[in-house]
C-alpha cells in the first residue's frame, strides 16, 4: 500500500484542513492574542495593552452576573436534565409491571413515549425559543391563560420580565428541549444490558430502586458521563446563547437588570454592539477557561474499569 | 465503584426461560410489587408526554386563528381555520426565501462536509504518518471550545475575504464547524472496516483515490447516514453562526428569519402569521423525523454512544 501514499495523503487533507485551520483553528488563535490588545473590530489599528482587559473583566459587574449564570447553567442543567432522563429511561425500559416469564419489561407504550419525548431534539432551538417567549407572555401567554382558566386569577407572574424568575424560565426551556434526547440515548444504552442480571437480582429480592442503583447506573456509567461533558459543552455554548438572546428582553436581550445574561451572550454583546472586540475576546477566553475545567472535571468524574457485556 | 461485583447470572439453575416481549397476554395478573409506584411513575410519564406535546399543539392551533383571538383567549379553538394566515407568511413575510436559502446553504454544505470529512477521516484512520495523531487531535478539539470565541476574529476574517453576508460563505463556515464531529465519527466508523477488501483493491490495480470512492465509501454507508442525519439537523437548526456571519436581509436563513419576524411583528402585529411561519419551520422537520424515526435516532445517539 505504500505507493503514492504520501500523495494520497496530502491530496485529502490538504483541502478539510485548509477550511478548518482558516475558519476555526486561526480563529482561535486569534482571538487569544486579541485579548491582550485594545483592538475595537471597528478599524484595523490596535496596540497591545498587556493584561489590562482582564483587570477590566475583573471589576466588570455584567461580566461576573454572566459568569455565575454560565456557571449554574453548567452545574445545573446537566443535573436536572440527567436525572430527568434517567429516570424517564429507567422507567420505559425497567419500570413496568412484571411479566409472565420476564424478570423486567418496560411501561406500555414505551415505543410512543420515546418517540414523542425526542421531538423537541429535531426542532431548531430558535424556534423553540420564540414558541416559549409567546407561551410565557404575561398577558396573553398560554400560561397565564392556563393559570386563569383554573381559577388562579391572583397568580400571574411576569415570568420574563420578573427578573427573579427570568433566568428559571430560560432554564426550564432549555431541560424542556434536551430531557427527550437523553432518554432515548439512555434507553439505548438500558436496552443492551442484559436481562439475566435484573432476573438474578430479583431472585435474590431486590427492589427495583436497587436494582436502578446497583445494576443500571454502573452499568451506564460511561454514558451518563458523556452524556454529561455533552449536556455541559451544551449550556455554555450556542444553546444557551440562542435562549437568552432570543427569549429575553432588553436591548439584545440578556434580561430585566442582566438577571438572565450568559457568557456567550456577553461575548456576542461586547463585540457586535459595542465594538470592542478585544474585551469580547477576553470575556470568550474565560468562557475556554470555564469549558476546559468543566470538561476536565467530568472525565476524572469516576473513571471507572469497564465491564464487556 | 466495583461493576465487576455484579453477579454472573449464568449459574442460577431455575432460571426461567427468558420470554422476550412476547408477552403480548396482556397486563399481568399479579401485579405485586410497587402499584402506587407504577401509578406514580406512569403518571409522571404522561406527564411529560402531555408538557411536550402541549406547546407544539398550541402553535399549530394559534396558526389558525385571527390576531383577535390569540390574545383574547389564547386556549380556545380556532372558530375558522384561517389559512390565509399561512399564505401571508409564505409570501409576506418572506418564508419562502428564507427556507430557500436555508436549502441552499444546508445542501451545500452538508455535502461539502460528508466529502471533506470522510476524506480527512479515512486518512486519518488508515494511514499513518508523522503528524497523524497531532491532525487527528486538532480536528476533535474544536468540539469543545467555545465557538462565541472565534466568531469575533471569524466575523473580521470573513470580512477580508468578502466572505461576510455571503452564502458561500456560510456555506464554508458551516463545513467547518461540522468537521469535528465528523471526523471523530468517521475515524473511529472507518477503523472498524475490514482491511483487507481495500487491501485487495489496491492489489487489483486501483489507486488510492479508486479504492476510497469505489470500495471504501459504498462499505461505510450505514456510517454516512447517520452521521448525515446528525450534520443536517445541526446545520438546518443552526441560529448562531447566521445571527453573527450572515446579516443581509436577502440571505436570511430560516431560523433568523422567523427570529427577525418575531421582532418586527412587534411593531406590525401581525401574530397569527408569525405563528403560521413558526410552524411551517416546524413541521417538515417533525414529519420527516416521524417518517425516518429509527435512522435519526441511531443518527443522533451514535455519536454519543461511541
Amino acid at each position: 500500500m505504500q505507493h503514492g501514499k504520501y500523495r494520497f495523503i496530502v491530496g485529502f487533507l490538504t483541502v478539510p484542513l485548509a477550511i478548518y485551520g482558516l475558519f476555526v483553528i486561526w480563529p482561535f488563535i486569534q482571538s487569544i492574542f486579541y485579548s491582550f490588545t485594545d483592538w475595537s473590530g471597528l478599524s484595523p489599528e490596535f496596540e497591545m495593552v498587556g493584561f489590562k482587559n482582564f483587570t477590566r473583566m475583573l471589576d466588570d459587574e455584567v461580566f461576573w452576573k454572566s459568569l455565575q449564570h454560565s456557571v449554574m447553567f453548567v452545574v445545573l442543567l446537566p443535573l436536572v436534565t440527567l436525572t430527568l432522563a434517567l429516570f424517564f429511561a429507567f422507567m420505559l425500559n425497567v419500570g413496568g409491571r412484571r411479566r409472565k416469564n420476564a424478570a423486567i419489561a418496560g411501561v406500555r407504550g414505551s415505543s410512543f413515549y420515546k418517540v414523542v419525548y425526542f421531538f423537541p431534539q429535531v426542532l431548531s432551538i430558535a424556534i423553540v425559543a420564540l414558541l416559549f417567549q409567546f407561551a410565557y407572555n404575561p398577558n396573553s401567554g398560554a400560561l397565564n391563560s392556563g393559570l386563569k382558566a383554573v381559577g388562579l386569577d391572583g397568580v400571574q407572574p411576569d415570568w420574563l420580565g420578573d427578573p427573579d424568575l427570568a433566568l428559571w424560565c430560560v432554564f426550564a426551556v432549555l431541560v424542556w428541549c434536551t430531557v427527550g434526547f437523553f432518554v432515548v440515548l439512555f434507553s439505548a444504552g438500558m436496552a443492551s444490558i442484559p436481562k439475566d442480571y435484573y432476573e438474578a437480582a430479583l431472585l435474590d429480592g431486590a427492589n427495583r430502586m436497587t436494582t436502578f442503583f446497583k445494576i443500571t447506573l454502573p452499568l451506564l456509567w460511561d454514558t451518563v458521563q458523556s452524556g454529561w461533558a455533552y449536556m455541559g459543552i451544551l449550556a455554555l455554548g450556542a444553546e444557551s446563547f440562542a435562549v437568552v438572546q432570543i427569549m429575553t428582553v432588553g436591548p439584545n436581550g440578556g434580561g430585566p437588570d442582566y438577571s438572565t445574561t450568559v457568557l456567550p451572550l456577553y461575548v456576542y454583546q461586547k463585540a457586535f454592539r459595542d465594538g470592542q472586540a478585544a474585551y469580547a475576546t477576553t470575556i470568550g477566553v474565560a468562557l475556554l477557561i470555564v469549558t476546559l475545567l468543566f470538561v476536565a472535571v467530568v472525565m476524572r468524574m469516576g473513571r471507572r474499569e469497564r465491564l464487556e457485556y | 465503584m466495583k461493576t465487576t461485583d455484579t453477579p454472573p447470572a449464568d449459574t442460577t439453575e431455575e432460571r426461567p426461560a427468558v420470554a422476550k416481549v412476547d408477552a403480548a397476554g396482556g397486563p399481568s395478573r399479579k401485579a405485586t410489587e410497587g402499584q402506587t409506584l407504577n401509578v406514580f411513575s406512569h403518571g409522571m410519564l404522561v406527564l411529560w408526554a402531555f408538557m411536550v406535546v402541549m406547546p407544539l399543539l398550541w402553535a399549530v392551533m394559534t396558526s389558525f386563528k385571527d390576531d383577535k383571538s390569540i390574545f383574547t383567549s389564547p386556549w380556545a379553538l380556532p372558530d375558522t381555520l384561517h389559512f390565509d394566515n399561512w399564505s401571508r407568511a409564505w409570501t409576506e413575510a418572506h418564508m419562502s426565501d428564507y427556507f430557500l436559502n436555508t436549502v441552499i446553504v444546508v445542501g451545500f454544505s452538508l455535502v461539502g462536509t460528508m466529502l471533506l470529512g470522510s476524506m480527512a477521516a479515512y486518512v486519518l484512520a488508515r494511514f499513518e504518518f508523522p503528524g497523524n495523531r497531532f491532525i487527528y487531535f486538532l480536528f476533535i478539539g474544536g468540539m469543545s471550545f467555545p465557538i462565541i470565541l472565534a466568531l469575533v476574529p471569524l466575523f473580521y476574517v470573513m470580512q477580508n475575504m468578502s466572505l461576510l453576508n455571503t452564502l458561500p460563505g456560510l456555506i464554508l463556515v458551516y463545513i467547518a464547524y461540522s468537521l469535528p464531529f465528523t471526523v471523530f465519527f468517521m475515524t473511529a466508523f472507518f477503523r472498524t472496516l475490514p482491511t483487507s477488501v481495500a487491501e485487495a483493491a489496491f492489489v487489483d490495480g486501483a489507486s488510492h483515490t479508486r479504492t476510497f470512492f469505489q470500495v471504501m465509501l459504498p462499505m461505510a454507508k450505514p456510517g454516512l447516514i447517520s452521521i448525515s442525519i446528525f450534520n443536517f439537523l445541526g446545520q438546518w437548526n443552526q441560529y448562531m453562526l447566521p445571527t453573527v456571519l450572515n446579516t443581509e436581509q436577502e440571505d436570511k436563513v430560516l431560523t433568523q428569519g422567523l427570529v427577525q419576524l418575531a421582532v418586527s411583528q412587534g411593531y406590525k402585529g401581525d401574530w397569527s402569521g408569525l405563528f403560521a411561519g413558526l410552524v411551517m419551520a416546524m413541521l417538515p422537520v417533525l414529519a420527516a423525523y416521524v417518517v425516518f424515526q429509527r435512522q435519526v435516532v441511531a443518527g443522533l445517539t451514535a455519536g454519543a454512544l461511541k
